[in-house]
């Protein structure tokens, strides 16, 4: 069958970063390597919003992904002349300021009066969180079932995933650029596919199989050949890859492909690896629109880099939206040394003993002391077997995580003297004392929709 | 029967959500996957990892996609930035569950002998054409 038969509208949208420090190319080889309707670029993790939160409280104007400035500088009158529109959470914990930035970023581009902005706030909870908790919003972490109380001095951030309402009614406005906070990554690609086919908010289905298409765009090439385990020797021109690029028609099917003359891979064996990559339970992928069941769906190969999504079942959004929430959680420190042929893991592990040893004589505390051998044991632990007796080199990874910032600053001296207090053939010290860093934990739960849907707004802004 | 590595029989990818790791198993052949489901059962994946998962395993299965995915509960050190693993995100778990021996029939492991191994001679500095370019 002709994969086209019963299709005269295509959309395409495409991936453009998969997370905050993605392959900086990548957008401008999908707005200039073919046609395109739409540009996706997911920036959020989870510890994402505590990071730009930080940076906020440091500089008000802060607190977005800053790089995506100087790249829609670049593609912006691409995508003007194009026609192509882009939707991203690079707004993070300021989509405002992103807005604003962006509108700077236009001008100077030479864009003014040819494009909109649009911003979406009201994901941030962070300072509703007293006033919410005394209305008797428990916020619970959904891992442990603690209550929030406990933390509740330590939060540094605290969003709502949101879902494609506000992005729709973005594209509704004229916006041409939408930037948001925590959006879910799957609605920066199904917000579109709504808004451009019309969609019901109850037509299960068919969202469902928009969540999909956002769950292989959202991490971007690695739905098109990178980190792909199957046969990975053999996916060509990884240093072009094309990222993936979903053709969604309006009945929710659509094709996972890429720019033609680009590298990687998009097949089935490729396209089942991301769609289980961070995957629960399979038949109840939970979104704030639609619960989707990723056993239902099918995929076929229709052609080179291509494969056809089809056949996905999608059940009632529920009545919460998922809450993340950072804390500042202690401190930790991870310093390395490296250590030579011969008896290389002998030498590493006594150094580790040693090290151990003097923390313990100055009477420090931690709550936890991780010893990994790199190149032994520090990926696959006690499944990696005994060391070879032969092993060429070895590199000591110790890390410390603690309460009291004293004891792990004093842990960042203790590491140094190694090289000539401890076993011998050491090196690899040149990197200098390691760095203490702030934890920030993470507090996943859930929130009642009504307690956040009437604050998300929507500006438009004329660039 | 005969013993032989998961990696021969299926490919992976992990990821991350909180102090969980996942694990999708996807068998290369469709012919295997009822094989997989009947060797990887959640008890043996626990016994598999062994300490490296202080929590429960949960399995889940795709027959769609012939493949299966596990939760690894309390597998990350608390996970994000509180571990102090070099895989906080559990990023490699997936080939970490691919040692794991299981038993299957001769022709089985005859079949799928060298699979999902860089075959001899493959060379990593050199350039992989994409298919069909000048």
């Amino acid at each position: 069958m002709n994969e086209h038969d019963d299709a005269p509208r295509l959309l395409r949208i495409g991936s453009g970063q998969g997370f905050w420090g993605d392959d900086l190319e990548a957008p401008v080889r999908q707005v200039e390597g073919g046609p395109l309707d739409y540009l996706m670029m997911d920036y959020l993790a989870e510890v994402t919003m505590s990071i730009m939160q930080k940076q906020r409280s440091r500089n008000p104007e802060a607190g977005y992904a800053r790089d995506f400035i100087p790249l829609m500088e670049r593609i912006f009158p691409r995508i003007v002349e194009g026609g192509v529109r882009v939707v991203t959470n690079a707004g993070g914990v300021n989509p405002l300021g992103c807005g604003e930035a962006l509108v700077a970023a236009g001008r100077a581009a030479g864009v003014a009066g040819r494009a909109r902005v649009g911003v979406v706030t009201g994901d941030d909870l962070k300072d509703r969180l007293p006033e919410l908790v005394r209305s008797g919003h428990e916020l619970r972490n959904m891992e442990t079932g603690e209550p929030i109380e406990t933390i509740l001095d330590r939060v540094e951030s605290a969003n709502a995933y949101i879902g494609a309402g506000p992005i729709v009614r973005a594209l509704q406005g004229g916006a041409d650029v939408i930037v948001t906070g925590r959006s879910t990554d799957t609605a920066l690609t199904y917000a579109p596919m709504m808004h451009e086919f019309g969609w019901a908010e109850d037509d299960w289905d068919r969202l469902a199989h928009g969540v999909v298409a956002g769950h292989i765009n959202e991490c971007g090439a690695q739905a098109s050949g990178g980190n792909a385990l199957v046969d990975w020797w053999t996916i060509p021109a990884m240093e072009a890859v094309g990222f993936p690029i979903i053709e969604a028609r309006a009945d929710g099917t659509f094709v996972v492909t890429k720019h033609p003359g680009t590298g990687g891979r998009i097949s089935r064996p490729v396209v089942s690896e991301q769609l289980l990559y961070e995957m629960g339970d399979p038949s109840e992928y939970i979104t704030p629109d639609v619960v989707a069941d990723f056993t239902s769906l099918a995929l076929e190969e229709v052609g080179p880099d291509r494969v056809r999504v089809t056949g996905v079942k999608g059940r009632p959004a529920t009545d919460f939206l998922k809450v993340s929430v950072a804390y500042e959680d202690g401190y930790k420190a991870v310093g390395t040394l490296v250590y030579a042929w011969p008896d290389a893991a002998a030498k590493a592990r006594a150094s580790a003993r040693i090290l151990r040893e003097r923390l313990e004589r100055l009477g420090l505390r931690f709550d936890e002391v991780r010893v990994e051998l790199v190149g032994w044991d520090s990926t696959h632990g006690h499944l990696a077997g005994p060391p070879p007796a032969d092993l060429p080199e070895v590199e000591l990874r110790v890390a410390v995580r603690g309460r009291d910032r004293a004891a792990v600053e004093r842990f960042t001296r203790e590491l140094a003297p190694l090289v000539l207090t401890g076993s011998p053939s050491v090196t690899g010290f040149a990197g200098g004392r390691p760095r203490v860093q702030e934890i920030m934990a993470y507090w996943p739960a859930l929130i009642r929709k009504e307690a956040v849907q009437p604050h998300l707004d929507v500006q438009v802004l004329e660039v | 029967m005969v013993t032989i590595q998961l990696v021969h029989l299926a490919h992976a990818r992990s990821g991350d959500k909180g102090d969980t790791a996942n694990v999708g198993v996807i068998a290369y052949e469709a012919d295997d996957y009822p094989l997989l489901r009947h060797a990887l059962t959640a008890e043996r994946v626990k016994a598999h990892f062994g300490d490296l998962v202080k929590g429960d395993v949960e399995r889940f299965e795709l027959p769609n996609l012939q493949a299966l995915n596990f939760l690894l509960h309390g597998a990350l050190g608390g996970g994000g930035t509180v571990s102090l693993m070099t895989d906080a995100q559990g990023k490699v778990f997936s080939t970490a569950l691919l040692r794991m021996e299981i038993e299957v029939p001769a022709e089985v492991a005859e079949r799928a002998e060298g699979r999902g191994r860089v075959p001899a001679g493959f060379d990593p500095d050199r350039p992989i054409p994409i298919p069909g370019a000048p």
